[in-house]
């Protein structure tokens, strides 16, 4: 009896649930991915998956392919969200908080029933669900989580600094390209991280939307797991993106640990 | 040469209430002037309409004779120390000061020997490349100001710029801020609520209160020849008595006459004296049994001679502050006097005290013994002002008609303040406390945002709530003239 109140009484031990399913659930697929990346189907150590990749036009066009979808699709979120977020941030627009609901509100829809509305509402229109429509589905789906942090930087920046470049001679326009701007590239940057990694390796949303004739890298990875011949090569391209996404998100963390308040992340 | 000057502004907030009531004040160039009030006097608000941030309802600003009045803060030949420095997060001490001059597009060379010179000035060589966030407090201030300064502006504002820093950094602060003003010889305009600060830097003292300019004057001038309750109240400590000019030269208070040096007020005038603890002298004062006389004693001969006003009591407390002692001393006629001295007398001494006749100070009474009010005389009897009714005698209403308009007349010392709101005909808050010896002048601000004024014996707080009664006898009203 004893011993059970002192594992309940040692705060560390709370943590145990969470340790343990981080561990069947996170640590032990990576191993997992790690350990089959680097064998062949029968079991032997190769580097024969990696080699297959970069040597196979297909897939490997089909990787530059997908960061380019990726890339334009964060471009264009943060030309979208940016000013959007601006707006809704700054006082002098006094926005209702409403405007920032509307925004933020399809987050509140799984992702994969707007997709499927999204493809619906192309062919209601007439339009051909080619790689517009992808484009569109897929800033449709992100811009909120580019809204978000940059909302949450800009909401925070303390009016002293604009009244303070102002005060220093800097016409409206040069307040914000020389201190809201630089002052909001933290929430940038989260966003970035927030768009950039889930875009990558986004499998059903271009399926949906293309009605699968464009393949992202996403795809090809399902495609070589469901296959079943593939595993291991599955694996070793998910490992070559787990890489990709994280030195992404090492940028962003860098640049957010030095100008405090990122946004989201 | 006139660098500043502000004439006749107010500025309303959207909740109609007036930040500025009517300011007009005018600055000369290379002065050092501080604006100095309580919180929530206007003071910032005035800096902020000098400074561009703010626009005035009404009103003027002229810098240098050109009307800047709705010019944006960008073109305003004046830059600004903010309160909390407000220095770039994202930009190195050197990007920070150098921001001003990036955006004048000035050689490179230029601006870098400046920014080392005005870094030089402010006594931060060497710290160029590092990041604002590793600085201190005070060594943030003097990035502030080495960034404002370096523009080279005609007036430098400063918002409450040491109110960040401890003490001691304070004080040194201070002095470096005065030379720096002798140094740079551009005009200064200070923004604290610091009496002290004031007093020591500045050249001109601005009392602000309530959105408005109560004096304008040197710091001796403020502080020697305070010109109302408020101004005397707010700098230093000080004695306030209500008194009567009897006349030229002659004042009567707590139950005395004393000479002064004051001319001009009248005959039998109501006014209020200020009187420094310092200026009092006292002396400890041995009763003799037989004679009951007073005898005055005092072995170091401190006292002065001469035909002066002595008055006695009894010490009540008495507090060690350092240099001298500050005790409290209650007059037989039951009249409180704060006193200072270097000499200690201990609690329950008799001692005499005078003053010299220069060291009253004589204010003209703001207002006096009565509260006027504008009322309505309603059908049911009773009188309408302050935003309520009153019950008011029969005899008094007969000679009136409903709907008659009326002058209102409430003695300060007849309205009685209940602790509990609900239980006065009006609720308000106690907005402005001032002790005169022998009772309180309070001032409580209904909630309909009228003042009243009250004399009373009771303690009460700032910001107490209070409930509001008027006896009916006590309320006063006769014909409006027209």
């Amino acid at each position: 009896m004893a011993k059970l109140t002192n594992i309940f009484n040692n705060r560390r031990s709370w943590a145990a649930p969470y340790a343990l399913f981080l561990v069947l659930f996170v640590v032990l697929p990576l191993i997992m991915i790690v350990f089959y990346a680097f064998h062949d189907a029968s079991g032997t150590f190769t580097v024969h998956n990696f080699t297959k990749f970069f040597t196979t036009n297909t897939d490997l066009n089909r990787f530059i392919y997908s960061i380019g979808i990726a890339i334009i699709t964060t471009l264009i979120c943060i030309l979208l969200g940016y000013p959007a977020a601006y707006i809704m941030a700054s006082a002098e627009f006094n926005t209702p908080k409403v405007m920032a609901i509307l925004f933020i509100l399809p987050m509140w829809v799984n992702f994969l029933l707007r997709t499927i509305a999204t493809a619906e509402l192309f062919s209601m229109l007439g339009m051909p669900l080619r790689e517009g429509a992808l484009l569109f589905g897929m800033v449709y789906d992100f811009l909120p989580f580019m809204i978000y942090p940059i909302y949450n930087t800009i909401q925070k920046l303390d009016n002293s600094y604009l009244e303070a470049a102002r005060d220093l001679g800097a016409t409206p326009l040069q307040v914000f390209t020389k201190v809201t701007l630089p002052l909001s590239m933290p929430g940038i940057y989260s966003g970035i991280v927030m768009v950039f990694m889930p875009t990558v390796s986004t499998f059903a949303i271009s399926e949906i939307l293309t009605e699968n004739n464009i393949h992202l890298f996403g795809t090809t990875i399902q495609e070589s797991i469901n296959s079943g011949t593939m595993l291991n090569y599955g694996a070793a391209l998910s490992l070559i993106m787990l890489v990709i996404i994280g030195i992404t998100s090492l940028i962003g963390n860098n640049d957010n640990s030095e100008s405090r308040e990122g946004g989201l992340l | 040469m006139k660098i500043i000057e502000v004439k006749h502004v107010s500025k309303q907030f959207e909740d109609g209430k007036f930040a500025l009531n009517d300011v007009s004040l005018s600055i000369e160039k290379g002065e050092f002037v501080t604006i100095l009030g309580p919180s929530g006097c206007g003071k910032t608000t005035l800096l902020r309409c000098i400074a561009g941030f703010q626009v005035a309802t009404s009103g003027d600003i002229l810098l240098n004779g050109m009307d800047v009045t709705e010019m944006p803060p960008n073109k305003r030949p004046v830059n600004t120390v903010f309160q909390k420095y407000a220095l770039f997060p994202h930009l190195n001490v050197f990007d920070n000061v150098a921001f001003g001059l990036k955006l004048k597009k000035i050689d490179k060379n230029i601006i870098e020997q400046k920014v080392k010179a005005a870094l030089k000035t402010v006594g931060l060589s060497d710290y160029e490349f590092r990041n604002v966030d590793s600085l201190s407090g005070g060594q943030q201030q003097r990035v502030a100001i080495a960034r404002a300064i370096i523009n080279e502006p005609e007036v430098l504002l400063l918002d409450e710029p040491l109110a960040a820093l401890d003490l001691k950094m304070r004080k040194d602060m201070q002095l470096e801020l005065k030379e720096m003003h002798k140094k740079l010889g551009i005009t200064f305009l200070y923004v604290t609520h610091d009496q002290e600060e004031a007093l020591t830097l500045s050249d001109r003292v601005v009392v602000m209160n309530e959105g408005r300019i109560q004096q304008i004057g040197t710091p001796t001038d403020i502080y020697n020849e305070p010109q109302n309750c408020f101004v005397a109240d707010f700098i230093g400590e000080s004695n306030i008595l209500s008194a009567t000019m009897i006349r030229d030269r002659r004042v009567a208070f707590c139950d005395a006459e004393f000479d002064c040096v004051d001319e001009g007020f009248g005959e039998n005038a109501p006014v209020d004296v200020v009187i420094r603890p310092e200026d009092i002298y006292i002396w400890e004062n041995t009763k003799t049994s037989i004679a009951k006389q007073q005898a005055d004693y005092d072995p170091d001969d401190r006292v002065p001679k001469g035909n002066f006003t002595k008055w006695y009591g009894t010490v009540q407390s008495s507090i060690f502050k350092g240099v001298h002692y500050e005790m409290t001393v209650l007059t037989d006629n039951n009249y409180e006097f704060l006193v200072q001295d270097y000499h200690e007398f201990k609690p329950g001494t008799s001692v005499g005290m005078l003053v010299k006749p220069e060291d009253i100070q004589i204010m003209r009474k703001e207002r006096y013994i009565f509260n006027n009010f504008e009322g309505e005389v309603l059908k049911n009897g009773k009188v309408r002002f302050l935003d309520a009714e009153w019950e008011i005698n029969p005899d008094d209403i007969a000679q009136f008609e409903a709907g008659d308009i009326v002058n209102v007349k409430v003695p300060f010392k007849e309205i009685d303040l209940q602790d509990h709101e609900e239980d006065g005909v009006l609720s308000g808050e106690v907005h402005y406390i001032l002790f005169k010896g022998n009772h309180y002048a309070l001032t409580i601000r209904t909630d309909e945002g009228h003042d009243i004024y009250v004399y009373t014996t009771d303690v009460w707080d700032d910001g107490d709530r209070v409930g509001i009664l008027i006896p009916k006898e006590s309320i006063h009203i006769e014909k409006r003239q027209s």
